[in-house]
C-alpha cells in the first residue's frame, strides 16, 4: 500500500463527495416514483415518504393492468419494437454494405445523399403531409416504414464494415460467392457487435417513442404506451391547476389523488422493461460509442 | 499514360473502353444496387419528400382534395410572405429569445458537467465501484423524456421532495410553484437536460481518457506531480480534440433546443418562456391548420441551422484541422 500524503485524501475525499452526490441525485428521483407509486393514494397527499412506503397498496397496479387502454398500448409498443427493430436492422446493413466498399460505381454520391439528410430536413409540416398521401397517417406503420433507416447508425455499421480484414472477401469471391453471399455468410456474422449497438439503440428508440404516436395516430387502438402516458400527464397538469383554484371541493381533489397515483404507476410500468434490460447490454453501447468517437 | 500523350487520337477509344469497363462494373455490382434500393425508396419519400415539399413555404396551401403535390398547382404563390409574417409579428423575438436562452443555457450546465464527470470518475481506482457508478450515471439517457418529465414535475410539485428540501432548511416559507414561473422554466429545461445526459455524455470522454498513454503520468509521478496536477496537465489537455468536436456540435445544434421536454413540461401559464421554434411550429402548424406558416418556420430553423452547421464545420478545419465531414 501507498501512503497517501493529506493533500490526496481531501482531493480523494472530494471526489467521492461529488461523485456521491451525483450518484444520489440521479438515482434518487426513480427511487421516490417507485416509493410514491406503492404507497397508498390518499396516505401520499400527507407527504412525508422519501425512502420507504407508509402504507403499501398495490391499487394503482391493479388499477393500470386492468385498463383496457393500457394493456393495449403495451401491446402496441411490443409490437413496434418486435417488428420495426429487425426491419431497422436489415435496411441498415444493405445499405452500409454496398456503400463501405471503395470501388461502388457511385458510391460516394449515394453517400452523400444519405449524409446530406443528417444536416438538412424539411421539417415537420411537410413530413406529416408526406406521411398523408402515403396513407400512414392513423396507420401501425408509421411506426415503422419512416424508421427504417438511420444514417448516423448506417454510418457506425459503415465504418466497421470497411475495417474488417479485404481477404475475407477475396477468399470468398474466389470460391464463386457472389455479393449477396458474401455479405450474408461472411460480413453479417462478423458485425454482431456493432448490430447489437445499434439494435439496441433502436429498440430502445421504440419503446420511448410517443411524438408519432401522439401526433401520427387518431385511433385509440394505435397508442403507444408513452403516448397514453403523456395523456395521463396532461390530465395531471390540468386537474392539478383546477384543483389548486378550488381546493375546497373534495371531489376533484380525490379526482386528483388517484389520476397522481395512477400516473406514478404507469411511469413504473414503462421504465421498468428499461431498467431490467439495460445493465446487460451496457458492454455494448460503451462500445459502440467509442466507435463512433474513433470514426470523428 | 505516355502513349496517350504520343497519340492522342487514341484517347476517344480508350474512353470509350473505359466507358463499357464502367458498364460492366456497374454489371457486376448489380446485387449491391439491388440492396441499397430500399434505403434509397426510403430516403426519396421520407427524407426528399418533405423537402420538396418545402414549396408549401411559399404558397397559400389549402388541403383540398386531390394528393399534397398536385395541391402545390392549386394553391396561391404568394412568395415569402410567411416568412414576412413570422419575422414582423412578436412571435419570432419571443420564440428565438427562448430558444437561445434554453439552448445556450443548457450548454453552459449541459457541456462541462460530461467532462468534469470523466475526469472524477477516471480518479475513482476500484473498478467494481467504477463500473456501478457508470452504469447509474447512464440510466437517466435511456428513460424517455416523458418518464423524464413525469419524475421532474413529481420532484418540482409544491410536496415534491425540493420544496420540502426548501422549506425544511427555511429557505421559503410556502412551497415555490417551479413550473407556473416564466423564468424559472429556463434554469428546468437547462438542468433537467443536464441530469437526464451527463452521464452518457461521459462516456466519450471517458474512451479518450482511456487512450492516454499511461507513461505520461508515470513521468509527471517522477516529478513530483500530484493527483490534482496529473488532471488539470495531463488528463484535462489529452480531452482537448474531443471537446472542440463536441463543442462544434453543440454550436452547429443551437437552434435544436428540443421539443419533447418543452412540450411535456410546459402549461400554459409560462408559455411566454417556455414556447421554442419546434414547438411552436408544432403549433401553429398542426394543432391550428396553418399549414403553410409552420412550413415556413420550420424551413427557417432548417436554414439557419445548416448555415450555422456548416460554417461552425468550416471554421472548425481552418483553425485545427477538426472536422466533422
Amino acid at each position: 500500500m501507498k501512503t497517501r500524503s493529506i493533500g490526496e485524501s481531501v482531493f480523494l475525499l472530494a471526489v467521492y463527495a461529488i461523485l456521491g452526490f451525483v450518484f444520489f441525485i440521479t438515482l434518487y428521483p426513480f427511487w421516490n416514483i417507485l416509493v410514491l407509486s406503492v404507497n397508498n393514494a390518499s396516505d401520499t397527499m400527507r407527504g412525508g415518504i422519501y425512502f420507504w412506503p407508509r402504507e403499501w397498496d398495490f391499487s394503482s397496479f391493479r388499477q393500470i393492468l386492468s385498463d383496457s387502454e393500457i394493456l393495449n398500448a403495451i401491446k402496441v409498443t411490443l409490437a413496434r419494437t418486435i417488428i420495426g427493430t429487425p426491419l431497422t436492422l436489415i435496411v441498415i446493413c444493405l445499405l452500409s454494405y454496398p456503400l463501405s466498399k471503395k470501388d461502388l460505381v457511385g458510391g460516394r454520391p449515394i453517400t452523400l445523399l444519405f449524409i446530406f439528410t443528417m444536416y438538412f430536413s424539411g421539417g415537420l409540416i411537410p413530413y406529416y403531409m408526406i406521411l398523408k398521401s402515403v396513407n400512414l397517417i392513423d396507420s401501425f406503420w408509421v411506426y415503422i416504414l419512416p424508421g427504417l433507416m438511420n444514417v448516423f447508425h448506417m454510418i457506425l455499421v459503415r465504418t466497421f464494415m470497411q475495417q474488417l480484414p479485404g481477404e475475407l472477401e477475396e477468399s470468398a469471391k474466389i470460391d464463386g460467392a457472389n455479393d449477396l453471399q458474401i455479405f450474408y455468410k461472411v460480413i453479417l456474422p462478423l458485425c454482431l457487435p456493432v448490430l447489437a449497438t445499434i439494435g439496441m439503440f433502436t429498440a430502445i428508440g421504440h419503446w420511448n417513442a410517443w411524438f408519432d404516436s401522439y401526433v401520427f395516430t387518431y385511433k385509440p387502438s394505435l397508442k403507444t404506451l408513452q403516448a397514453v402516458l403523456v395523456k395521463i400527464l396532461n390530465q395531471y397538469q390540468t386537474s392539478n391547476m383546477v384543483s389548486d383554484a378550488q381546493k375546497i371541493a373534495d371531489s376533484a381533489k380525490k379526482m386528483a389523488v388517484s389520476s397522481d397515483s395512477i400516473r406514478m404507476a404507469a411511469t413504473v410500468v414503462s421504465t421498468l422493461p428499461i431498467i431490467l434490460v439495460y445493465p446487460f447490454l451496457q458492454k455494448y453501447f460503451v462500445k459502440g460509442m467509442t466507435l463512433g468517437a474513433v470514426k470523428s | 499514360m505516355n502513349t496517350t500523350l504520343a497519340r492522342p487520337k487514341l484517347h476517344r477509344g480508350k474512353s470509350l473502353n473505359r466507358g463499357s469497363s464502367l458498364w460492366r462494373k456497374v454489371l457486376e455490382q448489380k446485387y449491391l444496387y439491388l440492396m441499397i434500393l430500399p434505403a434509397l425508396i426510403w430516403v426519396i419519400i421520407f427524407a426528399y419528400g418533405p423537402m420538396f415539399g418545402l414549396y408549401m413555404a411559399f404558397i397559400n396551401y389549402s388541403p383540398g382534395g386531390g394528393s399534397f403535390f398536385s395541391q402545390f398547382f392549386h394553391s396561391e404563390f404568394i412568395g415569402a410572405d410567411w416568412f414576412k409574417y413570422f419575422l414582423d409579428n412578436g412571435d419570432f423575438y419571443l420564440v428565438m429569445r427562448n430558444t437561445l436562452a434554453q439552448s445556450l443555457l443548457t450548454l453552459l450546465f449541459g457541456f462541462p458537467a460530461p467532462i468534469i464527470l470523466a475526469l472524477l470518475i477516471n480518479e475513482i481506482s476500484r473498478n467494481t465501484v467504477k463500473k456501478v457508478f457508470q452504469t447509474v450515471s447512464y440510466l437517466p439517457h435511456f428513460i424517455s423524456w416523458v418518464i423524464a418529465a413525469n419524475i421532474i414535475i413529481t420532484m418540482l410539485s409544491s410536496d415534491g421532495l425540493i420544496n420540502n428540501i426548501l422549506m425544511f432548511f427555511g429557505f421559503v416559507n410556502e412551497p415555490v410553484r417551479f413550473l407556473q414561473i416564466g423564468p424559472y422554466f429556463w434554469w428546468i429545461i437547462a438542468l433537467s437536460n443536464t441530469w437526464k445526459e451527463m452521464g452518457f455524455g461521459a462516456i466519450l470522454y471517458l474512451a479518450a481518457i482511456s487512450s492516454i498513454n499511461p507513461e505520461l503520468y508515470e513521468a509527471a509521478r517522477v516529478d513530483g506531480a500530484n493527483r490534482v496536477r496529473l488532471m488539470f496537465h495531463i488528463t484535462l489537455p489529452a480531452l482537448i480534440p474531443t471537446i472542440v468536436v463536441m463543442a462544434i456540435l453543440s454550436i452547429g445544434g443551437i437552434l435544436n433546443a428540443g421539443f419533447d421536454q418543452q412540450y411535456l413540461l410546459q402549461n400554459d401559464t409560462v408559455l411566454q418562456y417556455s414556447d421554442v421554434i419546434d414547438t411552436y411550429t408544432y403549433r401553429y402548424g398542426l394543432q391550428n391548420s396553418m399549414f403553410s406558416y409552420g412550413a415556413a418556420v420550420g424551413l427557417f430553423k432548417s436554414v439557419v441551422s445548416f448555415i450555422l452547421v456548416v460554417t461552425v464545420n468550416s471554421i472548425a478545419r481552418r483553425t485545427n484541422g477538426q472536422s466533422l465531414f
